[in-house]
């Protein structure tokens, strides 16, 4: 029982992976706490479970529908998380937290609305793509094996690939530089605004991903936005705000615990990221992977 | 830096305050126009239903203002977002009422919004119909001179599901429940759990799951009932919801291993496509379906359906017959009211008293307004079947209960209502069955 109930764990930790670990890093690099990352996740599926539905009725091949997913994400990621950040965000930068809240909460309502004149207000789904992949038996029990094989094979490849880029690309040790001390790595001939627009995209566009993805699994109805980013701010919260290694784990943690509760106590499953993220921040209030340090302003 | 100041936000609600002095019950003379205020879902998940009871209401105020309206008078409706919240919803309403003139309001998709609607509909003393919403308490647990229900209730629809699941699957052993968890999921099962009980007491329920409304995902709960192979899995979930554990469950196999109950399902089948296999039983919250075996080639229900489908793009769902029903309705108390009071306009009290006792044709059966001002609406559920006309699963095997059959009787409630019920309602001699016909 609790194999199953931990492969289902892994699943959905998975997506809340892909979601929080954007969140988390936007946070880490700009200092913004951004609410409309729920409206890149929705975005990001609606774009995503429209084009597999028209590619259906076009007639092309199934798998064509998976590199279409990156597609969309990216597409979501780079044009309205670009507009948002070169629009809006850029001008709250260093700007007290409830400005930057307020700011990114009124794009959240704005593309929660245009999300409804797009797409309307019946639920969408376009679940060709895990069909497509079929499902797996695991003693007597049938999983798609697009939850239990690729979401969290999507997971991992993003949170190696983020370790990568920020550890190993030059890019990458210059968003490092920016989060470090932005002045010393102006003045180092860094484009801090250059770096801001870059991460801001590659956070959205993650988020996008993760609503991409889940548009094969689930019904796209208005306000899935916010419920998922309800869910990733738990996890970026227990993680600690701008840890990317902390954001999987407590993903992880989060969703395992949320199945065992379905099967051994269903009455706390909706309760048990906030127990858990409670629970860590009662002990440490940082959270689980943030070292405290003094400020620096 | 690790720092997160959590900012809180009051919202500052403000209250409308002294109700204009009540009308006169006497007849008047007629408007200008018939203003009806509708609350309806226009955001939020529950927009699946209030979106299409809005395009339904335009579709048939402009058909009804066509033939001249109500007594001669136009109808002008005036919607009120329920997706705003239950605050948001009263001030709205108030002031629909106080300020544009409102005699009539259609209120509402949510049991929650009814229940808060049905004191300020008394407050201001205006002619409330509740439209769609289902809680079966209402009625049971108060008395509202001024609010009036056009449609069945919750206990009706879940003893007539009860009544087919036992008609269908008599020898079931075991079952588990999928609901959404709010009210509605909670009430539901709470009234089919106290018929099981009666009817058949050594089913077992294996799993209770309420998943949160809105889930994205349920795997585990798939995974928990595949595990556990209940004979029949219940779900009275609707909406994404709904979609969204049947793509799942089917993508793994579990539609074919329980039986399905889904006593919402009939607003899903189109959007499910090919998804929902054959053999699932399914309802619409009353008699609806726009292939209702009795009146599908009636010339109104064709009329209806057509409109519907130009303009939407898609069959109507039940909550565009609900709006029907309430919109007619309320045309024939307005007509019976004017009848008593020699062609002058009726004031909203001699509308709410033409109510009582009331009968009406909807478009798939009739509809009687009780003297408690609950509606007797009949019940019809069916099992799916796959056939080369539609790309989605129609109803088969039909069985339609009357209303009075399965509605609790005035004066009682429900749940005790439902722990009386005994065998013989299975098998009632009322009770007609069809079979899928071209």
């Amino acid at each position: 029982m609790l194999l199953l109930a931990a492969l289902d764990g892994l699943a959905y930790g998975s997506l809340i992976f892909l979601v929080a670990v954007g969140l988390s890093l936007i946070f880490g690099v700009l200092g913004i706490i951004n609410v409309a990352h729920g409206s890149f996740y929705a975005i990001g599926a609606y774009v995503a479970a429209a084009g597999v539905l028209a590619m259906g009725a076009m007639g092309l091949p199934a798998w064509l529908a998976f590199p279409f997913l990156l597609v969309a994400a990216a597409l979501v990621g780079t044009v309205v998380g670009g507009v948002v950040e070169i629009v809006l965000l850029r001008r709250v930068y260093g700007k007290e937290e409830v400005l930057q809240l307020i700011v990114t909460f009124a794009v959240f309502m704005i593309l929660e609305d245009a999300q409804k004149v797009v797409f309307g207000v019946q639920p969408y789904f376009a679940n060709a793509p895990m069909n497509w992949l079929g499902t797996v038996d695991v003693f007597g029990i049938y999983y798609t094996k697009y939850q239990l094989i690729l979401m969290p094979l999507v997971a991992l490849a993003v949170l190696v690939g983020l370790r990568f880029f920020l550890r190993r690309t030059s890019f990458g040790r210059a968003i490092v530089a920016v989060t470090q001390d932005r002045e010393a790595a102006t003045a180092m001939g860094i484009d801090a605004a250059k770096v801001y627009l870059i991460t801001f995209i590659i956070g959205a566009s993650l988020a996008a991903l993760g609503g991409a993805l889940a548009s094969a699994t689930t019904s796209l109805t208005p306000g899935i936005g916010a419920g998922t980013l309800v869910l990733s701010f738990a996890v970026a919260a227990t993680a600690g705000l701008g840890r990317i290694e902390g954001a999987a784990v407590a993903a992880l943690l989060i969703g395992l615990g949320r199945s065992v509760a379905v099967y051994f106590a269903p009455e706390f499953d909706v309760l048990i990221p906030y127990l858990i993220m409670m629970l860590v921040l009662l002990v440490r209030p940082q959270g689980l992977f943030s070292t405290v340090q003094t400020r620096k302003v | 830096m690790v720092r997160m100041k959590l900012a809180g936000a009051v919202l500052a609600g403000t209250v409308l305050a002294g109700a204009l002095a009540p009308l006169p019950a006497l007849a008047q003379d007629k408007p200008k126009e018939l203003v009806v205020g509708i609350a309806t879902f226009l955001s939020g998940p529950a927009s699946v239903f209030g979106v299409p009871g809005r395009n339904a209401a335009d579709l048939l105020i402009e058909e009804l203002n066509a033939k001249g309206g109500i007594l001669g008078v136009p109808v002008k409706p005036v919607y009120v977002d329920e997706g705003a919240g239950t605050n948001q919803l009263l001030s709205e309403y108030r002031r629909v009422v106080q300020e544009q003139g409102a005699q009539v309001m259609l209120g509402a998709i949510s049991s929650g919004s009814c229940n808060a609607l049905a004191p300020v509909a008394e407050d201001l003393k205006v002619v409330n119909v509740m439209w769609d919403c289902g809680t079966q308490t209402i009625f049971e647990d108060g008395k509202w001179k001024y609010s009036v229900r056009t449609q069945g209730h919750a206990g009706a629809e879940m003893m007539a599901t009860l009544l087919y699941l036992m008609k269908v699957k008599p020898d079931f052993k075991s079952i588990a429940v999928v609901n959404q968890d709010y009210a509605w999921g909670r009430e539901s099962w709470a009234l089919f759990q106290a018929g099981l009980k009666a009817l058949k007491p050594d089913v077992k329920v294996v799993a209770e799951l309420f998943p949160k409304f809105g889930a994205p995902d349920f795997s585990t709960e798939i995974t928990r009932l595949s595990a556990l192979r209940p004979d029949v899995v219940l779900s009275t979930s609707w909406g994404g919801d709904l979609d969204t554990f049947v793509q799942q469950a089917a993508a793994r196999g579990l539609l074919k291993q329980s039986t399905f109950v889904l006593p919402l399902a009939e607003s899903s089948l189109e959007r499910l496509g090919n998804v929902l296999p054959e053999g699932v039983i399914v309802g619409a919250r009353g008699d609806h379906y726009w292939l209702h075996p009795k009146t599908k080639n009636t010339p109104e229900m064709q009329a209806f359906v057509k409109k519907y489908k130009d303009k939407t793009g898609v069959y109507p769902i039940y909550p565009t017959f609900h709006m029907q029903q309430a919109l007619t309705g309320l045309a024939k108390a307005y007509e019976k009211a004017g009848a008593s009071t020699g062609g002058k306009w009726p004031s909203k009290e001699q509308v709410i008293a033409a109510f009582e006792g009331l009968e009406f044709k909807s478009l798939t059966g009739t509809i009687t307004i009780r003297a408690d001002h609950q509606g007797l609406e009949d019940q019809m559920l069916g099992t799916t079947k796959r056939v080369p006309e539609y790309p989605f699963a129609v109803y088969d095997k039909m069985a339609l209960y009357p209303g009075k059959l399965v509605t609790t009787p005035v004066g009682e409630k429900s749940l005790d209502w439902f722990a009386k019920a005994t065998q013989s309602l299975v098998n009632d001699k009322s009770i007609e069955t069809f079979d899928y016909a071209k």
